[in-house]
């Protein structure tokens, strides 16, 4: 099955409750399978960086598998408030 | 070439010194004792690896010629801190431990940062926290003064 941008946004939503989630399929730029996420979630509350994006890895383990590339950015409900408001 | 499979598998072997002496004579075989073969590296080679510097990056390409942007990203981020010394292993040039370092930090892309022999994270993280400052901190944990701390010092005499 192809891992679309869709099914990535949705898998994302479910697992770590986001309330935000963005999805940029980026694979034109790289000749290859890759995806630049942003994830908002108030699960990350507390969470370092390292331990947000191992939840985001661990959702998309299978995925993962498969695409080259895969940027991600994980925020707090409050702190993409914050970078809206900039 | 399965000749040399066998020798060389039979070396990796613990208490094979023998087999070692034998091996050097072997041209061919001794170039091949030094890697890691057919087999993905043990985690216990990669964590003596991940060791080997205050900083060990695992990355596509070399620290002079980086072979991927998010590499590149690591490499400038870093040089921008004024590290320019550290330990670094070109994935590209070993497809075991490629995939060996991806199981070992259980962590699916690289480039792979690593602090003091623990995972620190990837390009991603490594950006984040030298836009929101943390990076510095953590570098002053390994004993490593952020160049970036000197040209703050210096705009602000200015």
């Amino acid at each position: 099955m192809a891992i679309t941008a869709e099914y990535i946004k949705d898998k994302l939503t479910k697992s770590v409750g986001a309330i935000h989630v963005e999805v940029e399929d980026t694979s034109a730029n790289r000749c290859s399978t890759s995806f630049k996420v942003l994830v908002v979630s108030s699960q990350f509350d507390g969470k370092s960086l390292l331990q947000r994006h191992r939840m985001v890895n661990s959702c998309l383990a299978e995925e993962l598998k498969e695409i080259h590339a895969f940027e991600q950015k994980t925020l707090t409900p409050e702190q993409w408030e914050a970078q809206k408001a900039k | 070439m399965n000749s040399l499979i066998r020798f060389s598998t039979r070396v990796m072997r613990p208490g094979s010194i023998l087999c070692r002496q034998r091996c050097l004579l072997d041209g061919q075989a001794s170039a091949v004792v030094t890697r890691f073969l057919s087999e993905t590296p043990k985690s216990s080679d990669l964590s003596e690896l991940v060791k080997k510097d205050k900083v060990v990056v695992f990355m596509k390409g070399t620290p002079a010629q980086p072979m991927c942007g998010f590499s590149n990203a690591v490499v400038q981020i870093l040089r921008m801190h004024g590290v320019d010394k550290y330990t670094s292993f070109n994935v590209l040039e070993d497809q075991d431990l490629r995939q060996g370092v991806k199981n070992f930090s259980n962590w699916p892309t690289i480039p792979q940062v690593y602090f003091n022999g623990e995972f620190f994270g990837g390009c991603d993280i490594l950006l984040q926290m030298h836009q929101n400052g943390d990076l510095v901190d953590e570098l002053k944990k390994l004993g490593i003064r952020s160049a970036l701390l000197d040209v703050d010092n210096n705009e602000q005499k200015k």
